[in-house]
């Protein structure tokens, strides 16, 4: 966990340091497409930090760029004041934590491998790593008695916790989820955000956090940056201070129309949109 | 082993094709024709039923899938031998194992197609008043189609090319013209062994394209569809 | 059927269990064909479908991937007799190396396939955590994409061997030894008690293959992916 808090952080009205930082960065795809606008953020160590917006608008790219799965064209990305590029990939990953929508467990290992997968990448005692595994089970919510059992046997919210224990696992000062909690229903996903802002008091990592969802957004967020289509950051903010006054006026219309939107689409609509999304940003990596 | 020195013989010459073509040739062909397509009507019509009771009472097809997958592993040529003591030596010996190896690929292929059809897509037939064999010939054979004329094609073709191996007990089609090359007084001829390989080949090749036209043409709708379909897998 | 129950006889004939012409000799000689041009196949495709499932993107992994599937395709439609009488007949090489070719010509495409489509479909989800977490490209394919297309690739691991088992009874024709020589030989002979027990043979091998592989898939595929293709 990093500890450091030094007072002299550069934020304005922040008493903490930017463990993550952006600046001038974008991300233009070989057919031309610019996914994220020259982009300038910090984010808060030790703070949840969320990137919201429509699909298309660069959210998950711009967290992807963090662990470098993907390049950014232009600028720079330092984790922890360290550019990123000059970090081999493998390493700087496995130093973050990563969560994605649809858990992405292991079929074939047992939950209690899926959790200490980082672990055993980190050549870590396989004795050691299990038993630290299995006690992070315990808070993430999850009963024991699934240690020895596969994903397949586990309802998508179970995964989830596995998924959010998986990224724990070793120790890392900061930890990028994207959509973690989008695929489950509405009751699901509502105690596993309780028990995720429980967890977080303890753990006091830094968080960032990719959703469509406005409403996730604002129960999550400490800081919410609000993007909007073309990868330009529409607004960085206290989640009160966005509600209260809003930059744009398409800061304005996300915040209300996405509420009125939201309920007429179904989930999968948005899914699949974002599955899409996810799919160009891979076709123009490689 | 014996040595075939081929001397400088060409791979094809077009002396044997001008004097055979209306004779062995095509004597070889039509009964390859017979011996292929046979199998496969006949391995579809028990197919069919049996794949969709397999469908129907979920039970029945553990067994019957460890059957089918055993007798696909059976090579040919053991069936064919087998067959021999009870039918003789007539087409019957080569078209009813053929027609079993029909029967391994494409019960698994009913089975999978009518398990492909969405439980949504059932349920909103059965809500709209489909009786069970309306449901089955309107809505669920055409969802489970892809799937079953994929496993008619590959059907078809391996049929093609193992009806030659009935050569080894006489009664092989073009690949008797296979046998012809090898035994030829006075040394092993090429040509028609290769008149045979391209013949079957292009047979082949003519009846997955005529498959995939028939499936292209009772199934508009999978024209348009822009999904991505999975790779073919062998099973 | 009477026919068949006298064949039975010939399992008993005099000298039928030693010598060059005995049943343990031709069954040793089969294998020994069999392993043999399995060996070749499998240090041929298993490689090659890995790594082109691995490199599923991209233009040149579209190309390949499309060759890939076309000659298995191409492969169904070669009558396996014509070849290996072809590649006798043609060729000036010693005894065995000829009918190798054909016998692993055949069984190429089955392993590559299954491989390579087994590799390639792995969920982009899972490779997605999988390079999240840090792995290694090497790690991501032989820690999560090689133990989830398990099942397909031994799949076409087993199609191939049963078809190179196969092809190698046909290859007697050409002068092979092994199981299918009681076939040929008998059919010459007229001998039909003699083609039954060969017959026999070879089915009981195949099965007996057909009984590895299910083994195999029991103690090699995990739990977890067989429970999930279960589900499915």
């Amino acid at each position: 966990m990093d500890t450091r808090r030094n007072d002299g952080a550069t934020g304005a009205d922040e008493d903490v340091s930017r463990l993550i930082t952006f600046a001038g960065v974008t991300k233009r795809y070989a057919d031309g497409t610019v996914a994220v606008d020259h982009l300038d953020l910090e984010i808060p160590a030790g703070k949840i930090t969320v990137l919201v917006g429509p699909s298309g608008c660069g959210k998950t790219t711009t967290l992807r760029m963090i662990n470098r799965m993907v390049e950014a064209t232009e600028g720079t990305v330092t984790v922890d004041g360290r550019n990123v590029r000059d970090v081999d990939p493998p390493t700087l990953r496995r130093g973050i934590g990563y969560v994605i929508q649809q858990a992405g467990l292991f079929p074939h290992r047992t939950i209690l491998d899926n959790i200490a997968t980082v672990p055993f990448l980190l050549g870590r005692d396989k004795k050691q790593a299990r038993a630290e595994a299995r006690a992070l089970m315990d808070r993430v919510g999850l009963d024991p008695a699934f240690a020895g059992r596969y994903p397949a046997q586990l309802s998508g919210g179970q995964q989830q916790r596995v998924g959010v224990a998986r990224a724990l696992a070793a120790d890392p000062p900061i930890l990028l989820m994207d959509e973690p909690f989008s695929a489950v229903d509405p009751i699901v996903r509502a105690s596993l955000q309780d028990e995720f802002l429980r967890l977080q008091s303890e753990l006091e990592k830094t968080i960032v956090f990719v959703t469509h969802d406005i409403d996730e957004a604002v129960k999550l967020g400490h800081r919410i940056a609000v993007f909007q289509v073309g990868g330009r950051l529409a607004q960085f903010t206290a989640p009160d201070d966005l509600l209260a006054a809003p930059a744009s006026d398409f800061v304005r219309d996300f915040l209300g129309g996405e509420r009125g939107i939201r309920r007429l689409r179904f989930t999968q609509e948005l899914d699949a949109e974002r599955d899409a999304e996810r799919e160009a940003e891979r076709a123009g990596e490689r | 082993m014996t040595a075939f020195g081929t001397g400088g013989e060409p791979l094809l010459r077009w002396s044997y094709v001008r004097d055979n073509y209306d004779g062995v040739i095509w004597e070889a062909l039509k009964e390859h024709l017979v011996l292929s397509f046979t199998p496969v009507l006949l391995g579809l019509a028990i197919a069919l039923p049996l794949g969709l009771a397999c469908a129907r009472w979920r039970r029945l097809y553990p067994p019957v899938l460890a059957a089918t997958s055993v007798l696909y592993a059976i090579p040919a040529i053991g069936l064919f031998v087998v067959f021999v003591a009870f039918t003789g030596l007539t087409y019957t010996t080569v078209v009813v194992p053929l027609a079993l190896y029909t029967l391994s690929v494409l019960v698994p292929s009913v089975v999978d197609g009518l398990r492909s059809v969405p439980e949504h897509v059932r349920q909103s037939a059965v809500a709209m008043g489909f009786g069970p064999l309306r449901r089955l010939v309107q809505v669920e054979l055409p969802i489970a189609l892809p799937v079953l004329m994929g496993g008619l094609r590959v059907a078809t073709v391996a049929n093609i090319s193992l009806v030659s191996v009935g050569a080894l007990i006489g009664i092989g089609g073009l690949g008797q013209l296979m046998v012809t090359g090898m035994k030829w007084p006075g040394g092993a001829y090429p040509t028609p062994i290769v008149v045979a390989i391209v013949l079957i080949v292009v047979l082949a090749l003519l009846a997955d394209l005529l498959l995939l036209l028939l499936q292209r043409f009772l199934m508009p709708w999978e024209r348009v569809r822009r999904s991505r379909r999975p790779a073919e897998v062998t099973r | 059927m009477n026919a068949l129950w006298n064949a039975l006889g010939w399992f008993g004939g005099a000298g039928r269990w030693s010598g060059s012409d005995g049943i343990p000799n031709r069954i040793a000689e089969h294998l020994w064909y069999s392993l043999l041009a399995f060996a070749i196949t499998v240090a041929i495709a298993l490689p090659l479908g890995l790594l082109l499932g691995h490199l599923r993107r991209g233009r040149p992994a579209a190309v390949s991937g499309f060759l890939v599937l076309s000659s298995a395709n191409a492969a169904r439609a070669l009558p396996t007799l014509g070849l290996l009488i072809l590649v006798v007949v043609v060729s000036t090489a010693g005894d065995i190396v000829p009918i190798l070719v054909p016998l692993v010509l055949l069984a190429v495409p089955p392993v590559l396939v299954n491989t390579y489509a087994g590799v390639q479909q792995v969920e982009a989800g899972l490779r997605d955590a999988a390079e999240g977490m840090g792995m290694r490209g090497r790690q991501v394919l032989f820690q999560v994409e090689l133990p989830v297309a398990l099942p397909l690739i031994l799949l076409g691991l087993r199609t191939a061997l049963i078809q190179i088992v196969s092809t190698a009874t046909i290859a007697a024709y050409v002068g092979l030894g092994g199981l299918g020589r009681y076939i040929v030989d008998g059919y010459s002979r007229q001998d039909y008690d003699s083609m039954a027990g060969g017959a026999i043979l070879v089915i009981v091998l195949a099965v007996l293959t057909q009984a590895a592989f299910a083994a195999l898939h029991r103690f090699a595929v995990s739990p977890g992916v067989r429970r999930r293709a279960a589900s499915d």
